[in-house]
């Protein structure tokens, strides 16, 4: 039976976006952390662990996200016999997918800062992490807000890959209400407004962000 | 003993002998003036003395600890050999004082109390400390290079390495940054710098040394290298220099 598209849907719409915004949150952390580690080895003087960083990002990197969301959420009850729910799966597979993106991007921010300031640093006698702590992140943070907050936006659309591994976010919840509703055109107009106020604002405090830096040095 | 001992010394960049068994001493309170062409290996030199670049023959010890040696304490070592490059290299992200506390800071631990006195002592030397609150990007090349030498000598080092510390510079702006040359090397300071000003370095060097291939090609005291070369390569390159 084909029912009316109503209030109702739109309040559905927007339960399901919040599983959205919290895949993505999930993700970010979790890629965050990955992210850091990557990054930090890339840059590292010591070469197995470059190579480790290296080795990791290129797998993560060529295999896609698809991939890896059945790696983890058909493959490891097979492999190791654990059950996983899609939650799970999803966020280690997003998580592990965002640390490889966001440690080339911190990566390319760690380089993009002059080599003679890490020179400058060592001169002084400050060690490797002092360096990294006191002259090199500080640079790098400003110059690593647009492309940080440019794939959070990207994280945020990608979510709704999740659903193939039955994860209802919000293009899921988009697809069921039009099977319901058959009303597509509505239905999707619906969908997108929602991405749309989720990602607008995003670039919007980015923008403002980069402008408070710039100011602050 | 000297404070410095160069001995032998080779530096390879894979295939292409930069530093070609170079051997100098340094005493307490000599000022070295070191010219030659440009990629001769002046900024080499003054790089394995402080351990930025690793040697791949020879040895060098600084006020007694063996840089040369693997597992040198390079980070003691930095805290008593300064360096100042051309490019000034000072930290953007930071204010004057915390560019120049930033190191007595972290590395030798004073008290967050003292490190504005210690800036302000150090800028004064330098002639800036109304500049004190100011960030990079506000500043002179010449005053970002004074600045550069203010946070160098924070440090309290033994030994100061200069390198083409004018050639950045705009010729109207070299002058205040010499000034603080001189004025350091008045005060006692042990200074090896690398020069292009010939009249800078006769009148403030203690010995100069012409460095040509890679190799220490002539030295000795300041008028008898600069007034009578006893090389065609040194002849050539004064009067590439000086005309
Ligand atoms: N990091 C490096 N890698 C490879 N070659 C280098 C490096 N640094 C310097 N060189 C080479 O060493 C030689 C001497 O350089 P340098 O010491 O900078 O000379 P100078 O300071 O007298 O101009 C040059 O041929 C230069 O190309
Ligand atoms: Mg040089």
């Amino acid at each position: 039976m084909i029912r009316e598209f109503a209030a109702i849907d739109v309040y559905y719409l927007l339960l399901a976006a919040r599983w959205t915004l919290a895949l993505t949150a999930l993700a970010f952390v979790g890629g965050g952390l990955f992210g850091i580690v990557v990054a930090l080895m890339r840059v590292s003087p010591f070469m197995p662990l470059r190579a480790l960083g290296a080795a990791y990002v290129n797998v993560v990197q060529g295999i896609p996200l698809l991939g890896w969301l059945f790696v983890f959420f058909f493959g490891l009850p097979i492999l190791a016999s654990v059950q996983v729910s899609s939650w799970v799966a999803a966020t280690v597979a997003f998580s592990f997918y965002a640390g490889a993106f966001l440690g080339e991007i911190w990566r390319g921010c760690l380089q993009a800062i002059p080599r003679q300031q890490w020179e400058a640093g060592a001169a002084l006698g400050l060690g490797f992490g002092e360096q990294l702590r006191h002259v090199i992140v500080p640079q790098a943070v400003r110059v690593a807000i647009p492309p940080t907050v440019g794939f959070l936006v990207q994280l945020i659309k990608n979510t709704s890959l999740g659903a193939v591994i039955g994860f209802v976010e919000l293009t899921r919840e988009g697809q069921l209400t039009n099977a319901a509703t058959y009303r597509p055109f509505t239905v999707y107009i619906a969908v997108a407004a929602i991405y749309f106020a989720m990602c607008f604002p995003l670039t919007q405090l980015s923008r403002r962000l980069e402008r408070r830096l710039r100011v602050a040095r | 003993m000297s404070l410095v001992e160069l001995k032998g010394v080779v530096k390879r960049f894979g295939t292409n002998t930069v530093l070609d068994d170079v051997s100098m001493n340094v005493e307490r309170g000599e000022i070295i003036a070191v010219i030659g062409r440009s990629g001769s290996g002046k900024s080499t030199m003054l790089r394995c003395i402080n351990g930025l670049e690793p040697v791949q023959g020879g040895t060098v010890v600084v006020d007694g600890e063996t840089v040369s040696a693997p597992g040198a304490d390079l980070r003691a070592l930095r805290q008593r050999v300064g360096i100042v490059f051309q490019s000034y290299n000072l930290f953007p992200h930071l204010s004057v004082e915390k560019n120049i506390t930033l190191a007595p800071r972290v590395v030798k631990g004073i008290d967050p109390g003292t490190a504005r006195e210690l800036a302000l002592g150090v800028l004064r030397r330098v002639g800036l400390a109304e500049k004190i609150d100011a960030y990079p990007d506000q500043l002179s090349g010449g005053q970002q290079q004074r600045v550069a030498i203010a946070r160098s000598l924070a440090m309290q080092p033994k030994l100061m390495l200069f390198d083409e510390i004018t050639s950045a510079l705009d010729p109207e702006l070299t002058g205040e940054v010499l000034k603080v040359l001189e004025q350091v090397a008045a005060e006692g300071m042990t200074m090896i710098l690398v020069t292009h000003e010939m009249g800078f370095a006769r009148r403030v060097a203690t010995r100069v040394v012409f460095m040509h291939q890679g190799r220490i090609w002539e030295e000795g005291g300041a008028r008898e290298v600069l007034e009578k070369p006893r090389t065609p390569e040194l002849a050539t390159f004064l009067d590439a220099v000086l005309h």
